[in-house]
């Protein structure tokens, strides 16, 4: 790792006073110092934000919960609010990383954590989103593991989280802080397309802290799924991965949330394919059809085509279990 | 602010203090030292293992303030004032933890380099609200990988061993 100083600040206001163009804000580490070690990421100046009052999660005046932007993986998805009203969530987040890399990860850096793209990792190869203008070596190269939706000439990286494609369901709110004050983003328009731009992932202004996650009223807690295929049954990123949250009356659907992970930049939702099932019998038939919509104008890389069928299945599957009511 | 890194350094060394294996201890360390060097080097505790250096196989899983963690990808600076437990603090003088002795009678190893990160991450598995069956076992188990591929035996010694950790860590906190 490149030599860099530490600072410790135990307020938001000072931490984000230290924040420059050659800092970056610690939380668990996890994804940090992994791209620290490759070089990747050389910041000369580190602002640990453990110090920070972030760690609690709290009821708010909207019946939803606000979840401190330092509250551990793990904490999250073991807090009994969650898995008592936002059981999506928590499947989610449990289906993620490790036990310990949990117990160390954020809840604000899952958020920020960056692709797992083969050549983003690895400073002897271009990449667009590491080095802007250098070239995307993974259009034509090795892209099992990329984007399907959304891509762009300049990138084909996807955003690796599980518990961002539940908060999309989920419509959560993310509470930021920085040098120009206070400010919301929904969780819709806090992660981005790649764009000409792909080495913005988000949203997120320099110097700017999450404080936190706000979580709306309506959890889904009796018909939820979250489906993850992998190359391993355990402790690897989503291939595909779907959160699926359906209101019922009786069998006849009011309300859908589908979001998808490990096909796009961003947990990938389309409102259009949601509408398609409000009204419809939860049933495979009107199942398939929004899938169809969701996947609508997906392109295949060379080794990635599999993952529109795979996607396809996965969504009918979660849609399903969901319906067929959360297994707890 | 400077631009050198090496000046960078300079402004670098810092003290913390750390509670590790039960013995009180004031540490000099550089802004960039992971928890795993500083155990393995400047303190010589080399039971815990250097797999990855990425979070990837879990061999330097340590146990921080009773929860388990992966010391690779963390600064020694970050944890002034914690409580740390490696693979060298778990015995009582010359008395196996129950984890380790439930190892040893399971044979659960083979060249052993994984063997103290399992052990520390199914101490820390008995203080979690999961773990109750086999499955739930090897799924809350995947984060430390046995490249031998030792598994059947390290999950018959973490299953017979987990309900006299749970039940000494209940007696322990009251
Ligand atoms: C081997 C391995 C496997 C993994 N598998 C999965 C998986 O299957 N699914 C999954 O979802 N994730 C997985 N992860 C990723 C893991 O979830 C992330 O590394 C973790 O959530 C990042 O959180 P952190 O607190 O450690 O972030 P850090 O590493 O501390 O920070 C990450 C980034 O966020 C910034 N940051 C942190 N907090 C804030 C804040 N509050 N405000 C502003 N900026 C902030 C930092 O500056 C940094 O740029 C895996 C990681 C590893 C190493
Ligand atoms: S050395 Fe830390 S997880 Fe492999
Ligand atoms: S015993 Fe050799 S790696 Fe597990």
């Amino acid at each position: 790792m490149t030599p860099f100083s530490y600072q410790r600040p135990d307020s938001i206001d000072q931490a984000i006073a230290l924040a420059g163009a050659d800092s970056r804000y610690i939380a668990g580490g996890t994804n940090l110092l992994d791209l620290m070690k490759e070089n990747v990421l050389q910041p000369r100046r580190l602002i640990d934000i453990n110090g920070l009052p972030l760690h609690d999660i709290e009821e708010t005046a909207g019946g939803g919960l606000m979840i401190g932007a330092l509250v551990s993986n793990a904490d999250l998805a073991w807090h009994p609010q969650i898995e008592q009203r936002y059981p999506l969530l928590a499947k989610a987040i449990l289906a993620g990383a490790s036990p310990q890399l949990r117990n160390m990860a954020s809840t604000g850096g899952n958020l920020l954590q960056r692709t797992r793209c083969y050549y983003f990792y690895d400073t002897a190869t271009p990449c667009n989103k590491r080095e802007p203008g250098s070239g995307c070596p993974a259009r034509d190269g090795r892209n099992r593991i990329h984007a399907i939706l959304g891509a762009s000439a300049a990138c084909v990286a996807v955003h690796p989280s599980d518990m961002c494609v539940a908060l999309a369901a989920l419509e959560a709110q993310v509470h930021v802080d920085g040098p120009h004050g206070q400010r919301r983003i929904a969780i819709e328009d806090f992660h981005r397309l790649p764009g000409e731009h792909p080495e913005r992932d988000n949203t997120l202004g320099a110097g700017e802290l999450i404080v936190g996650i706000e979580l709306p009223g309506e959890g889904y807690a009796s018909h939820c799924a979250y489906l993850k295929l992998r190359d391993r049954a355990s402790y690897a990123f989503a291939l595909v991965s779907v959160a699926a949250a359906l209101e019922l009356d009786g069998k006849t659907i009011r309300r859908a949330r589908i979001a998808l992970g490990g096909v796009a930049h961003k947990p990938w939702r389309i409102e259009a394919a949601e509408e398609l099932l409000c009204g419809k019998r939860a049933e495979q038939q009107c199942f398939a059809t929004a899938a169809e919509r969701l996947l609508q104008g997906a392109q295949p890389l060379a080794d990635n085509a599999f993952k529109i069928e795979l996607a396809r299945r996965a969504i009918v599957r979660a849609l399903s279990e969901a319906a067929g009511g959360t297994v707890r | 602010m400077s631009e050198n890194p090496s000046a960078a350094g300079a402004i670098g060394t810092c003290t913390i203090t750390l509670v590790l294996n039960g013995e009180h201890r004031r540490l000099e360390v550089q802004p960039w030292t992971t928890l795993l060097d500083l155990l393995r080097d400047p303190l010589g505790l080399s039971g815990t293992k250097k797999g990855c250096d990425h979070g990837q196989c879990g061999a330097c899983t340590v146990l921080l303030n009773g929860r388990r963690i992966n010391s690779c990808l963390t600064l020694a600076v970050m944890h002034d004032g914690a409580e740390l437990t490696t693979i060298e603090g778990l015995a009582r003088g010359a008395e196996l933890h129950p984890m380790q002795a439930a190892f040893v009678r399971h044979d659960a190893f083979q060249c052993g380099y994984c063997t103290p990160g399992q052990i520390c991450s199914a101490v820390g598995l008995a203080s979690e609200r999961c773990g109750y069956s086999r499955e739930e076992i090897r799924e809350y188990m995947s984060g430390n990988l046995c490249r031998c591929g030792a598994y059947p035996n390290i999950l018959a010694a973490i299953e017979e061993a987990l309900p006299a950790v749970r039940g000494q860590k209940q007696e322990d906190a009251r």
